[in-house]
C-alpha cells in the first residue's frame, strides 16, 4: 500500500518513534518520489538507492531493539552535490572529473550518526558560482512552482527536493545566499548559521572565508532539528521544543536593503512587518553603515579566493567548466593582493555595523530574496521598471551576513499575486544562533496566523 | 576612474586579449569600478568617529 507522506520532519520523526512508520517504508516513498517527478526537475545528479534502503534497513532493526537515535532517525535527507558521500563521487555540478572521497564530510558523518538516512546528492549551480542553478553539466535545475523559472541557487537541487518531498531535510552551502536564496525563490526554509558552526571538512571549497554550510527544510523546526543533528551527530525533539522567544523585537535595517524590490516583495515584507507590529511584537528602524559596499567587499573576496581553489583545475580542465563559472573563475586571477587585504579588513568593519545595529533587538528583519525566481537564463530582470543583473540583485540582501558571519535564516513570507514565492529573512547577533532560531519559530508561527485568518 | 584603476584595468584587458580571453573585458570592467568604489571607501570612518587604522599605529611606532 502507497506510504501517505508526512507533512513535516517532526511529523514523520513522531511516526518513526512510536513505530507507526518504517524508515524502509519512508525511504522507499520518497526514492518514488524522485522517479516520479525529478525527470523534468533535475533535482537530483546521484541517487543513492541502495545506500539509502541498507541505512533505512538498519535504522528500522535498531529502532525495533529500543535503540532510537533521535529526531532524525530514519529520515531521508539529501545532501548539495558539493557535500561528500564516501565512495561516491562529489560532481560539484561539473563537466570537471569529480571528486572521489573514500571518507564523508563531517557533517554527513553527523547525520549519518544521527541515523538520518542520505537518498541522494542534489544538484547545484556549478561549484556553487552562481544564484539560478542553470550553469551545470547535469541539466538546469527547474522550480517546481513555474518550470520555466530557476528555483534559485546555488543550492537549487537541495530546494527542490524539500519542495517536492523527495527528502525532508536537505544540506546546502551558503557563500554569498545559496542556501537562503533558493530557499525564498522556492518557498522553504533554509538556515546559514554562524561562520564555522557546521564543520566545512569534506565540503568543496567555493571562498574559504565566506562558505557556510546549513540546513534547508519545509518549517523552521525541521530546520533547527537538522541543524542540530549537522553539528552534533544527535538531536532530540525537545531540543526544538524549547525554542520560543515570544515577543521578539526587531530591527528593519534600510535604506540599502528596502530600494530595490520587486513590488510584490515590497509587498508582502510591509504585511509581515505590520502582522507582527499589530500582534504585540517591537518592529524598529535600525541603519548599517557601509551596507552600500557590501557587493565591493564580497567581489574582492570571493573572486580571489575561489580562484585560488581552482587554480589547478583550470590549467588542466579549464574547455570543462561552465563558460560563465569559468570567466568569473579567470576574473579572481586579476585581482590585486592589495585589494583583497584591503576587503578583508573592510569585512571586520561591515561586521562591527551589524552588531551595533543588532545592539536593542533579537534580530534583524529584512526580505531574503529582492526578486521573483527568475527565468530560466535570464541575465536581467526588470526591477520595478529598472534593469538589474540577476545575479547581482538575487546576491543583494543576504552576501553581507556570508562577509560579517552572523547567523542568518530565510522563511516564506507568502505567495505574490504572480503565485511565486517571496521570502524574508531574520539576521541574530554573533554567538546567538539558538536565540535567532527561537525568534524565526515566533515570526513563523506569527506568519501563519495571518495566513490561516 | 581614478588613474591606478584605470591602469590596472588597462594591463588586465591587454593580458585577457592576449589569452583569447575577450568575453573576460566586460567583466574587467566592471570589477574596475567595484575596485575603485572599494578603494574610494573609509571603512574606518564609523559613528564614533575614524578608528585608529594601520597606518597611524605604525606612525605612533
Amino acid at each position: 500500500m502507497p506510504v501517505t507522506l508526512p507533512s513535516s520532519l517532526r511529523d514523520a520523526a513522531g511516526l518513526i518513534e512510536r513505530r507507526d512508520l518504517s524508515p524502509v517504508e519512508l525511504t522507499r516513498a520518497c526514492l518514488d518520489r524522485i522517479a516520479a517527478v525529478d525527470a523534468d526537475l533535475h533535482a537530483f545528479i546521484t541517487v543513492t538507492a541502495d545506500i539509502a534502503l541498507a541505512d533505512a534497513a538498519r535504522a528500522e532493526r535498531e529502532i525495533t531493539a529500543g535503540r532510537y537515535l533521535g529526531a532524525l532517525h530514519g529520515i531521508p535527507v539529501s545532501l548539495k552535490d558539493l557535500v561528500d558521500l564516501g565512495g561516491t563521487p562529489t560532481t560539484s555540478g561539473s563537466a570537471v572529473p569529480p571528486r572521489r572521497p573514500d571518507r564523508d564530510a563531517v557533517v554527513t558523518a553527523n547525520l549519518r550518526r544521527a541515523g538520518a538516512i542520505v537518498v541522494g546528492k542534489t544538484n547545484l549551480h556549478e561549484f556553487a558560482f552562481g544564484t539560478t542553478s542553470d550553469e551545470t553539466a547535469f541539466g538546469a535545475v527547474r522550480n517546481p512552482h513555474d518550470v520555466s523559472r530557476s528555483p534559485g541557487g546555488s543550492s537549487g537541487g537541495a530546494a527542490v527536493s524539500i519542495v517536492e518531498r523527495m527528502c525532508y531535510a536537505a544540506v546546502g552551502t551558503d557563500t554569498g545566499g545559496s542556501i537562503r536564496i533558493p530557499s525564498a525563490a522556492c518557498g522553504i526554509v533554509g538556515f546559514k548559521p554562524r561562520i564555522g558552526e557546521i564543520s566545512t571538512d569534506g565540503v568543496v571549497a567555493l571562498s574559504t572565508t565566506l562558505d557556510h554550510v546549513g540546513p534547508m527544510a519545509g518549517t523552521v523546526a525541521d530546520a533547527a532539528l537538522t541543524y542540530f543533528a549537522m553539528r552534533d551527530g544527535h538531536v532530540r525533539q525537545a531540543d526544538v521544543a524549547g525554542l520560543d522567544n515570544d515577543p521578539v523585537t526587531v530591527g528593519v535595517p534600510g535604506p540599502y536593503f528596502l530600494d530595490t524590490l520587486d513590488p510584490e516583495v515590497r509587498r508582502l515584507f510591509g504585511d509581515a512587518r505590520a502582522t507582527l507590529a499589530r500582534a504585540g511584537h517591537e518592529v524598529v528602524d535600525v541603519a548599517i553603515e557601509h551596507a552600500e559596499r557590501t557587493a565591493d567587499v564580497y567581489l574582492h573576496i570571493v573572486l580571489p579566493e575561489a580562484s585560488w581553489y581552482h587554480a589547478a583545475l583550470l590549467e588542466r580542465h579549464a574547455d570543462k567548466y561552465s563558460p560563465g563559472v569559468r570567466l568569473r573563475l579567470e576574473m579572481g586571477r586579476y585581482v590585486l593582493a592589495e585589494d583583497y587585504v584591503r576587503a578583508i579588513h573592510a569585512r571586520a568593519a561591515l561586521g562591527r555595523a551589524v552588531d551595533r545595529a543588532l545592539e536593542r533587538v533579537d534580530a534583524l528583519l529584512l526580505p531574503s530574496l529582492a526578486i521573483p525566481a527568475p527565468p530560466i537564463g535570464a541575465a536581467s530582470v526588470d526591477v520595478d521598471g529598472a534593469k538589474e543583473p540577476v545575479r547581482a540583485i538575487m546576491l543583494r540582501l543576504t552576501q553581507l551576513f556570508n562577509i560579517t558571519g552572523h547567523p542568518a535564516i530565510a522563511l516564506p513570507m507568502g505567495r505574490g499575486r504572480d503565485g511565486l514565492p517571496r521570502g524574508l529573512q531574520l539576521v541574530g547577533h554573533r554567538g546567538s544562533t539558538n536565540e535567532l532560531l527561537a525568534a524565526a519559530i515566533v515570526v513563523e508561527r506569527q506568519l501563519a496566523g495571518k495566513e490561516a485568518s | 576612474m581614478r588613474p591606478d584603476v584605470a591602469a590596472w584595468l588597462a594591463r588586465a584587458r591587454a593580458d585577457a586579449e592576449g589569452r583569447g580571453l575577450t568575453a573576460l573585458v566586460p567583466l574587467l570592467e566592471a570589477l574596475a569600478r567595484s575596485t575603485a568604489a572599494l578603494r574610494d571607501a573609509n571603512f574606518d570612518a564609523g559613528p564614533d568617529g575614524p578608528a585608529e587604522t594601520t597606518h597611524a599605529r605604525d606612525a605612533a611606532e
